[in-house]
């Protein structure tokens, strides 16, 4: 079995080398070749073991491939581990990447960069199946920081544009921060444990439990709560929460296709899945979970807000994603862990559609992101319209469609939920429908209803998408609109997780609901009754009010509260605290080491004063060096006699 | 009866008078160069002295090996002197310092 795990992995390195370094040799439908084959033997070969998983009963597969260093008891190994929740994982990735991938051939064919664009997102799925299928927190790591530099190098694909060069910037320094926190858990991992294995580490992880962190000689801190948090904080950075979260919306500078590959599938997901992963950690603290509802629950509702606002529409679809993570690191914080990696997997599926088909949009709009000059665009472009309607329907939970079923058990296991924070995060989650909805519909409508708003020599120009576009268009919306009805039963309420994911029977949300669950189409049925289903009709329809019927009651509302509308294009600050807080205090600190530090203190008094020193001794010294012979033999003459004196008056 | 306190009087008294010598003379390098060889003789009396009283012939072998060297520097420092004299025009000591700091 090693084999096929290896060739999963490698199969779209290969590819992605092919493609970087014989780009020219290649060609440009040879690169494309080269690294669509290369995901689809991934994804084949990721359906085979899903298959002999789940038909044939095959176990899970924990093993090492290559030993790296062994170092004072402490190995580095490369090794892969299979189980049900990887191999989802797998599935979820190489699809949404091959999608992707046969969608660029469409999207970025006038681009010079071909060769290098299509070697990049090959690698991005390489980073991310090596950071799925790890068998140890070192290679979790090392995929960890590779997405961490293909997403740097894909935002800043278009690296002549200053704009891309900010943002892919920012998104490496704030994946920083992130990922010093993770760092420092990893090393708390090992501190405790003395292994970096998964299966070790868990065995162990009443040694974290049982350990203190000590600060002061009298405050100590839990070991286990502490490791957690820090891990939490390189997903909060991965994952874009509140308040690390502030890359994810300028990563939109990134060519479209990229723009689907890190939000659904290749780079936020990685802190879900590694919280998820790492459950048997999690469930230990109360108070890592706690943290983490949260912050999950203030990304959900307080990002979602500035969708309402964006009018980039791909910046609409990105505060979509910001929100919809929050929604899993709630379920991953109401130790609902299945029910976060369930809306994970219905999330890639219906945003990598949301976000290709706003490429499309964007192609026939000639590189025009913004909604307030699209509009009518549904009799140009059926195909884009109807597969659009699909994703934005499974966005907001409409009943039967995929994010439904996701959504509405995420949110009534938070409400069964009895870790401290759960009720904030429950309003949270609740009001964050209303929101989804209406800005989802805000952009739909206001792209593909309406006055159309774009100038004439576009108008006439406007044209459904080659087939290379609309078929992962398609391909993406089948499972956005019915994943839901075979997966809710099995990896919500079956067994599907288990021994990838424990959860305390004092914690698990989800085994209550089991029993009222009764297949699918009564989950529906019984949704239709609830609240959320309400709320997102709701927002639907103030969308539609607000933005298609009477758009001037959009603007009454925006003059009238203005104060709110300012907060919300700000976006509450977080920039400007960066800016002119962190940056501007970073840089005024430096620029004090730097004048008083080192020109004053090293350069100053200790290199120049040193010198200094030695040249105003010397001047004063060379007075006495008169040149003249009896002067000096006076000196030697003095000096014997007052060394003989001293030997003298020493006896 | 001469001592030899009489005789390290004389020695300590031709010691002084090089020294002072040296000091006092502002005009000819040559008369420094006697200046140190007055002192080296000074110093040979002393040993002539110790050796005579102390019944050691070991002090008057060392006067020996002083006056080859005393012999040696004399000849070297008066090329110097001509190579200076040749250079400079001139043995003034007071001309001489270009040591100066």
């Amino acid at each position: 079995m090693e084999s096929i795990y290896l060739t999963i992995v490698l199969a779209p390195l290969v590819a992605a080398v092919a493609a970087g370094l014989g780009g020219r040799l290649i060609g440009r439908a040879g690169a494309h070749s080269v690294t669509i084959l290369g995901v689809a033997i991934s994804f084949g070969l990721s359906l085979l073991v899903l298959k002999r998983m789940l038909l044939d009963g095959m176990g899970s597969f924990d093993g090492t491939v290559y030993t790296w260093l062994v170092s004072d008891g402490v190995s580095m190994r490369i090794g892969f581990l299979v189980d049900h929740l990887t191999v989802l994982m797998m599935v979820v990735v190489t699809f949404v990447s091959l999608m992707v991938h046969i969608y660029t051939v469409g999207y970025m064919h006038e681009d010079p960069g071909y060769q290098r664009f299509f070697s990049y997102i090959s690698l991005f799925t390489f980073s991310m199946l090596m950071l799925v299928m790890a068998n140890n927190f070192m290679q979790l790591f090392f995929g960890w920081e590779a997405v961490g530099v293909v997403s740097y190098l894909l935002i800043g694909f278009w690296y002549t544009r200053p704009t891309a060069i900010a943002a892919n910037l920012k998104a490496f320094l704030v994946n920083r921060v992130g990922d010093f926190g993770f760092l420092l858990g990893i090393a708390a991992v090992l501190y405790y444990t003395g292994s970096l294995h998964y299966a070790t580490v868990f065995a162990r992880a009443g040694q974290i439990a049982a350990g203190h962190v000590a600060i002061t000689s009298t405050i100590s801190w839990s070991a286990i709560s502490f490791t957690c948090i820090c891990l939490f904080i390189g997903a909060m950075g991965k994952s874009a929460q509140v308040p690390l979260h502030v890359w994810l919306p300028d990563s939109m500078e990134g060519p479209t296709p990229i723009s689907a590959l890190i939000h659904a599938a290749t780079m936020v997901t990685a802190g879900i899945f590694m919280v998820a992963r790492m459950s048997p950690l999690f469930e230990l603290s109360q108070t890592a979970l706690s943290t983490v509802l949260v912050i999950g629950a203030t990304t959900a509702f307080f990002m979602g807000l500035l969708g309402v606002v964006a009018n980039d529409i791909k910046r609409v679809i990105a505060y979509s994603t910001l929100s919809q993570l929050g929604y899993m690191t709630v379920a991953l914080g109401a130790s609902a862990y299945a029910s976060g990696i369930f809306h994970l997997m219905t999330h890639a599926f219906f945003k990598a559609l949301l976000f290709l088909a706003a490429g499309s949009v964007i192609i026939a709009m000639h590189h025009e992101q913004d909604m307030r000059r699209m509009g009518g665009l549904r009799k140009y472009m059926p195909i884009t319209y109807w597969t659009c309607l699909v994703g934005a329907l499974a966005l907001i939970g409409f009943p039967g469609t995929a994010g439904f079923f996701s959504k509405d058990a995420l949110i009534e296991a938070v409400r069964g939920s009895h870790i401290p924070g759960a009720g904030y995060a429950y309003v949270c989650v609740l009001l964050g429908v209303f929101i989804t909805a209406l800005y989802t519909f805000r952009m739909f409508f206001m792209t593909f209803h309406g006055k159309e708003r774009m100038d004439e020599h576009t108008r006439e120009h406007l044209h459904e998408s080659p087939w290379v576009v609309t078929l992962p268009l398609v391909m993406l919306a089948i499972p956005s609109a019915l994943i839901g009805w075979f997966t809710i039963k099995p990896l919500l309420f079956g067994n599907f997780f288990a021994g990838a994911i424990v959860v305390l029977p004092a914690h698990d949300v989800l085994a209550p609901m089991a029993a009222d669950f009764h297949g699918p189409g009564a989950f529906v049925l019984s949704a239709l009754t609830a609240l959320p289903v309400w709320l997102a009709a709701a927002g639907v329809f103030c969308a539609w009010l607000f933005f298609l019927k009477k758009p001037e009651l959009a603007d009454a509302a925006q003059r009238r509260f203005h104060w709110l509308y300012r907060v919300l294009v700000d976006k509450f600050g977080f920039d400007w605290f960066n800016e002119n807080v962190l940056v501007a205090g970073a840089r005024r600190l430096g620029g004090g080491l730097w004048r008083y530090g080192d020109q004053d203190l090293i350069d100053g008094a200790m290199v120049n004063g040193s010198a200094q020193a030695v040249g105003w001794f010397s001047s004063v010294m060379r007075y006495a060096q008169s040149g003249y012979l009896y002067h000096y033999a006076f000196a030697m003459i003095l000096g014997l006699a007052s060394l003989l004196m001293w030997i003298i008056w020493r006896t | 009866m001469i001592t030899l306190t009489d005789v390290l009087t004389l020695g300590g008294m031709l010691f002084a008078i090089a020294v002072a010598g040296v000091f006092l003379n502002r005009k000819n390098i040559i008369v420094l160069l006697m200046c140190i060889e007055l002192m080296l003789l000074a110093v040979n009396f002393n040993f002539v002295a110790f050796s005579r009283f102390l019944g050691d012939i070991n002090g008057q072998i060392f006067v020996f090996f002083i006056l080859t060297v005393a012999a040696a520097e004399a000849a070297i420092g008066l090329a110097i002197l001509v190579v200076l004299f040749r250079e400079r025009s001139s043995i003034n000591v007071e001309d001489l310092d270009t040591l100066q700091g």
